[in-house]
């Protein structure tokens, strides 16, 4: 088998070549996501022993960043999906049905969903209104308004609720629920600025399933040891992608008006050394945290701490501030025809891509918690460590 | 020590259940406190008991229940009058 870098590359092909009708008809990527699964890249961070090649953490985020300069719609559903698989990873390889299920995902590539929001608690992931039901082996879950990315599409869905109807809402787990086990009702389709292929439609969830299929930590724990890292991470990765494909098309603007007029620079000339110069730091960024995460799985303390939580939620958002300052900047380079979409320059997908990022966990909701998190925690004033 | 630590927790805890009804190794979490207001607690320890917590303890089993408050507050106190 090629190299994981080698098929990632494959399939952005077939994202990149089917991008603009994914854009124009908002539209789920079919051809990149099955291009992904031919290429095995929906198992790669699953261990070895469970069928997978157990890539690690950046591993997964350079294939995001390689999808996302193609698609950025392709990068985000392999980005959820991955981000599915390393709960089930970290918090299931010790219990037999998801060990199993590793397999059946590995074998089968099967593509992971994710049902954490709900109507009427504002989009806070921590917290459910619904609840497991239990009815002795089996329980039954019904969550209504919740936002599921590609819902119709996905082979199984992970899902959050109240451990018990009389849990408290903070007191959540998470169960893997498949294909055959649930019914989407949809209330509200997809129809969005930019991501237009994530198809994040709103459905009324229902399902009946063995209650061995619940993950046996807690979701507080999966949600700060593996979700909100590998979330922000990967999600940033991709939006480094997204912002990169943008610079390119900027730096390739000021090539050919370079040599159509030697000799004369234009202000789109220095404009393109402050973007690269802005991607720079968007990258240190990011490497910097999947660093951390590295780290922070070998063992220690560092998982738990308050300090991997500000870091994380501080890594997302300075990626998409970034994200969406850097495709503007390639649009001022490019100017008309960057805004054009019809064009090699045209950097009006990326711009409208980029703008999800602010708004995908809102931005002010992480800094509302991260300034309280700041009432505690001290900021890093030693530089290299 | 530990009457003090169910006085603040009935305060910033924000709980849903009766702070004094959890038992003293009791889940803290998982009766409902939240990562917003665990810091609203740290904070009134910190007033209450004229200690602040170093980087090391601010993680979720340091505040995972009344025991490992107080075992953070007796290793921060020691050498102080209670």
């Amino acid at each position: 088998m090629s190299s994981l870098i080698e098929r990632a590359e494959r399939a952005a092909d077939v994202a990149g070549r089917h991008a603009e009708a994914v854009d124009k008809g908002g539209r789920f990527p079919h051809e990149a996501i099955a291009a992904c699964k031919e290429a095995r890249l929906l198992s790669a961070m699953i261990p070895v022993e469970f069928g997978g090649e157990g890539a690690s953490m950046s591993d997964i985020a350079e294939v995001c960043a390689i999808l996302g300069q193609k698609c950025a719609s392709a990068a985000m559903v392999f980005a959820m999906h991955q981000i599915k698989a390393s709960s089930l990873i970290w918090h299931g390889r010790e219990a037999p049905w998801h060990q199993n299920f590793m397999r059946r995902v590995s074998a089968e590539q099967l593509l992971l969903g994710s049902a954490t929001t709900e109507g009427g608690i504002g989009g806070d992931l921590r917290s459910s209104l619904c609840a497991i039901e239990a009815e002795g082996e089996v329980f039954k879950l019904t969550k209504e308004g919740c936002c599921i990315s590609y819902g119709l599409q996905s082979d199984a869905i992970l899902i959050t609720a109240r451990r018990a109807p009389d849990s408290p809402p903070s007191d959540q787990v998470m169960a893997i629920l498949t294909k055959d086990q649930y019914t989407l009702d949809l209330t509200m389709p997809w129809d969005s600025l930019g991501m237009r292929g994530t198809c994040s439609d709103i459905f009324t969830f229902s399902a009946k399933a063995p209650a061995e299929q619940i993950l046996p930590s807690s979701f507080a724990d999966i949600a700060a040891q593996s979700m909100l890292g590998a979330a922000h991470l990967l999600w940033g990765s991709l939006w480094y992608g997204l912002a990169a494909d943008a610079v390119a098309r900027a730096q390739a603007f000021v090539r050919a008006e370079a040599k159509k007029r030697p000799g004369f620079q234009s202000p789109g000339h220095l404009r393109l050394a402050e973007v690269s110069n802005m991607l720079q730091a968007m990258r240190a960024n990011v490497q910097q945290g999947l660093d951390r995460f590295e780290k922070a799985h070998q063992g220690g303390d560092d998982l738990a701490s308050m300090g991997f939580v500000v870091a994380m939620n501080q890594i997302k958002t300075a990626a998409s501030r970034a994200a969406v300052d850097i495709c503007n900047h390639a649009l001022l380079i490019t100017g008309i025809w960057g805004y054009r979409n019809n064009t090699p320059y045209s950097v009006g997908r990326h711009m409208r891509d980029a703008l999800s990022s602010q708004v995908m966990i809102s931005n002010d909701r992480i800094l509302s918690n991260v300034s309280n998190m700041l009432l505690m925690h001290r900021v890093e004033t030693r530089l290299v460590g | 020590m530990r009457e003090k630590i169910y006085r603040l927790l009935a305060e910033h805890g924000r709980l849903p259940v009766d702070a004094a009804s959890l038992g003293h190794d009791q889940d803290l979490y998982a009766a409902g406190l939240t990562s917003f207001a665990a810091v609203q607690l740290m904070l009134a320890l910190e007033d209450e008991f004229d200690v602040e917590f170093p980087e090391r303890m601010l993680n979720r089993r340091s505040f995972a229940s009344v025991d490992a408050i107080a075992a953070c507050l007796e290793e921060l106190t020691v050498g102080k009058a209670a």
